[in-house]
């Protein structure tokens, strides 16, 4: 066929297009995976600052930095832009965006110019929370009632926000279920996906399914501020427990939509370094959906202090160990899949083995407030955060930073420093550890989370914990500097630095606009390393 | 440093037993995978480019072993937690009740034979205490490390909490519940009292009234208000100085701010202080008062500034 002939022959990378135009009102699933790795990076950039000053204030156990109520409005923001704006889209919509089409060989996602407006909603419910700034809400990310119903910062525009943000996630998701469903080339069958796709498609389901909940939820909240309507205010014959029986109806599965995507990313890193196929491949795959499914049933895990009964709350303990089954499954799965492996510690490797290494400690701590009589004296306390820092940071940063470091040469065509990227991910990597770990101890001391002021006893590990702020937030400081340092001046890289199997790297780098000339077939999975041919 | 509050309540040393069999299979799984996973990583390293590596895709004997023995672990966890929470959860019959009020950002405690504290909760040594709670706002938690109890307070329905304090002395009680502004100030303290000891607590001061006070003159109006209002918990009267500056012979005189301004007692400085604290903060002090809007009315802090007076 002639067209192929000339296609072979002129190479244009999806880059070539220059001008901001090109870029906002490109419907190419490259580009608007970028655009939301540019945002959410900023975001996180944005939420990490408050974080560190949140950390300065806890130094000492006075308020001599900032007062109470700007402490307040500083961990409301910090948690809610670090969940709502970086990390809910996060791996889902930048990484998702970029390598689901590429992975399974198809030309773009199933509906280009839907993915677009999932891009400009996600945008617009970022501009009304900016503007919800200027009186910042001092609830904390949950929005628990009645205190979100009575206090008189601005709760509305912020929930407003986050509620708009919903409709780019369902979206996103149904496009990614569609694309996974019908746009898989020839060969491409469920069980020669890669993991990274298996994951994807969990997440999907989850954004679709979970998200709606969330929609309602922050909408009653906001007609009963405006309005007066009583969903939740006691006063007016509402229930605040309902509240939070909604809100983490969305908000546990939504953990789920944070974190497997980071596993897809992990099952893809560790068998192209180890050069070994990923040990239990349908065990992962299956674990993730399993995980998704389970998710919906363990809400209230959240609520064993919060006045719900005593037979509803053994229930959820029971499934909430549940779901450590197919965790911890996949853990297993990721340490054999190094077993004979030939494994080189690139940096994205550093940052697979981290995930796994903390994420363990992440989902360990788990137990403790899973089982219902620990729980009950940890809830609320610092072992909480040092938890969901542990999955968070520890499990879908590392993730992230993996991820970013693995396809950074196929994004964008260059290469980054080697030398710099481990440095950045040893500072990253102890800075972390010091900062949370200590919190395991303060939570067991009996230290509550969200306090401004705490009393003197707590001193010594609270100030270590914030050093350890400061050597993180270092690190992550060199590492964005190397990136963008070789997104200016790198090499240009190569098409398949790391002897890759997977489709995405069997193009350029950076892939073409229409990624394939011609549409793969696929004749074996991509997990076939160490397969005599 | 301690690995873990005092054990003083009977229900502590169960929970901690929950919390021991957790840490050590947590730790046995956490010593294993990451031992294997260090020694993977250094063994396997990639020595030549063009290493071969065997084709293992998974092993089934292994995936089920690893899936059956962890699911095990995992029920034994959840029994043995549920176990303990059903203790936690079934006051004995012959327990002593005490009703607790959370407000932004104090406790009250309202005992069987009328008498009323703030942020103070006297009970007596092994002698199991059943504490029936409500909040009048937003949500609280009560919560005593030293106990190892937590229940939230919620307003319009009423939740519960027991224990038996098994060991003399005072504890923390922190609300972990997200609560406001004055989250972190919302502490008290459970006084643990020997059998004596609380027979005279018990029978010593007379017990408050109640309603009808407004009919009180209004210095004694404004002591009982400085008590059961908690201003007590941070302002002595007797010059000597708690999380907040005594009241003794301050009216009339002037205090140095933190900004080095200086300010006269008088009715409208003690005013403001009640409810914009953090509006002039006296020198020294961290600014750590809650606001008492919505809790005083003027007429209260009239009351106030009477009993104030009268300290000289
Ligand atoms: C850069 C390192 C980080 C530091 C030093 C840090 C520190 C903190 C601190 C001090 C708090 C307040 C704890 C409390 O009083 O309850 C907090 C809360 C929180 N953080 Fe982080 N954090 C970091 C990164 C992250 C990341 C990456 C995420 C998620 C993507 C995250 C999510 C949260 C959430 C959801 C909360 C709860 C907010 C709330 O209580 O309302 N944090 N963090
Ligand atoms: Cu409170």
């Amino acid at each position: 066929m002639a067209n192929h002939t000339i296609a072979h022959d002129v190479y244009v990378p999806f880059l070539e297009k220059k001008g901001i135009l090109s870029w906002i009102l490109s419907t190419d699933h490259k580009r608007i995976g970028i655009m939301y790795l540019i945002s959410i990076s900023f975001f996180f950039l944005v939420a990490g600052v408050f974080a560190l000053l949140l950390r300065y204030e806890l130094l000492t156990p006075t308020s001599d930095f900032v007062q109470p109520h700007t402490y307040n409005v500083f961990f409301t923001l910090h948690g809610s832009i670090m969940v709502f704006f970086f990390i809910v889209p996060g791996l889902a919509a930048s990484f998702g965006n970029f390598l689901i089409p590429l992975m399974i060989g198809a030309p773009d996602v199933a509906f280009p110019k839907l993915n677009l407006g999932s891009y400009w909603i996600y945008l617009l419910g970022t501009v009304i929370v900016l503007i919800a700034l200027a009186k910042p809400a001092d609830t904390g990310w949950t929005f628990y009632t009645p205190y979100s119903a009575t206090t008189n910062t601005d709760v509305v525009m912020i929930t407003l926000g986050v509620f708009v943000l919903g409709f780019s996630s369902i979206l996103t998701g149904l496009n990614f279920i569609v694309t996974i469903h019908k746009m898989r080339a020839p060969g491409m069958t469920w069980h020669r996906l890669p993991l990274f796709i298996w994951a994807s498609y969990a997440t999907a389901v989850l954004q679709l399914l979970a998200t709606p909940v969330v929609g309602i939820t922050l909408l009653l909240l906001i007609m009963e501020r405006t309005l007066g309507v009583g969903f939740f205010d006691p006063a007016k014959g509402g229930d605040p427990i309902l509240f939070q029986n909604f809100f983490w109806f969305y908000s546990h599965p939504a953990v789920y939509i944070m974190i497997i995507p980071a596993m897809g990313v992990i099952s893809e890193i560790i068998p192209v370094f180890a050069r070994k196929p990923i040990f239990g491949y349908k065990a992962i795959a299956y674990s993730s959906l399993g995980i998704a499914f389970i998710s919906f049933l363990v809400w209230a895990h959240h609520m064993f202090t919060s006045g719900i009964s005593d037979t509803a709350a053994t229930i959820f303990s029971f499934l909430t160990f549940l779901v450590a089954i197919p965790t911890a499954i996949k853990v297993f799965n990721w340490t054999a899949t190094l077993y004979k492996g030939s494994i080189h510690l690139h940096s994205a490797m550093l940052y697979a083995l981290a995930f796994v290494f903390l994420f363990t400690i992440g989902g360990l701590t788990g137990l403790f407030l899973g089982a219902l009589a620990s729980d009950i004296h940890l809830h609320d306390t610092y072992f909480v955060v040092a938890h969901m820092h542990y999955v968070m940071i520890g499990g879908t940063v590392m993730g992230f930073f993996g991820a970013l470091h693995f396809w950074f040469p196929k994004w964008f065509g260059k290469m980054f420093n080697e030398t710099v990227a481990k440095i950045a991910w040893l500072f990253i990597f102890i800075g972390f550890n010091v900062t949370f770990f200590p919190q395991f101890f303060l939570g067991v001391q009996g230290m509550p989370r969200r306090y401004a002021t705490y009393p003197a006893e707590f001193e010594s590990l609270m100030s270590l914990s914030t050093y350890g702020s400061w050597i993180l937030g270092f690190g992550i400081f060199i590492m964005t500097i190397n990136l963008i340092a070789g997104l200016i001046n790198g090499e240009k890289a190569p098409q398949n630095p790391y002897g890759s199997l997977s489709l995405e790297w069997q193009v350029p780098s950076p892939p073409p606009l229409e990624n394939f000339e011609e549409i793969p077939h696929v004749t074996d999975w991509t997990y076939g390393y160490g397969k005599k041919k | 440093m301690t690995w873990i509050p005092e054990v003083a309540s009977n229900l502590a040393s169960k929970v901690d037993g929950v919390l021991l069999l957790i840490t050590l299979l947590s730790l046995v799984f956490f010593i294993l995978i990451t031992i294997v996973l260090v020694y993977f990583a250094i063994k396997y390293r990639r020595k030549r480019e063009d290493e071969e590596t065997p084709y293992i895709t998974g092993s089934e004997p292994l995936e089920i072993i690893w899936t059956v023995i962890p699911s095990i672990l995992l029920i034994v966890l959840f029994i043995y937690g549920f176990v303990v929470f059903k203790d936690m959860r079934t006051p004995p019959e012959d327990s002593v009740e005490v009703t607790v009020q959370g407000k932004q950002w104090l406790w009250t405690f309202d005992y069987y034979n009328g008498k009323k504290t703030i942020n103070e909760l006297y009970v007596q040594q092994n002698r199991p205490v059943r504490l029936v709670m409500e909040a009048q706002d937003v949500l609280h938690s009560f919560f005593v490390p030293g106990f190892r109890v937590k229940q939230d307070l919620v307003p319009g329905r009423y939740t519960q909490l027991w224990f038996t304090p098994t060991k003399i002395g005072t504890f923390d009680i922190f609300c972990a519940e997200y609560c406001g502004t004055g989250h972190s100030a919302m502490l008290g303290k459970v006084v643990v009292l020997s059998p004596e000891a609380y027979e005279i607590w018990e029978k010593g001061v007379k017990a408050e009234e109640g309603a009808g006070v407004a009919s009180l003159p209004p210095a004694e109006l404004g002591e009982k208000i400085y008590k059961e209002k908690g201003c007590n918990a941070c302002h002595s009267v007797d010059g000597s100085t708690l999380v907040g500056p005594s009241f003794k012979g301050i009216f009339g005189h002037s205090v140095e701010l933190q900004d080095g301004s200086t300010v006269d007692v008088d009715e409208n400085y003690v005013k403001q202080s009640i409810f914009e604290p953090q509006a002039q903060v006296v020198k020294g002090f961290a600014p750590v008062m809650p606001s008492f809007k919505g809790i005083l009315s003027d007429e209260d802090v009239t009351a106030l500034v009477a009993y104030i007076k009268t300290l000289k």
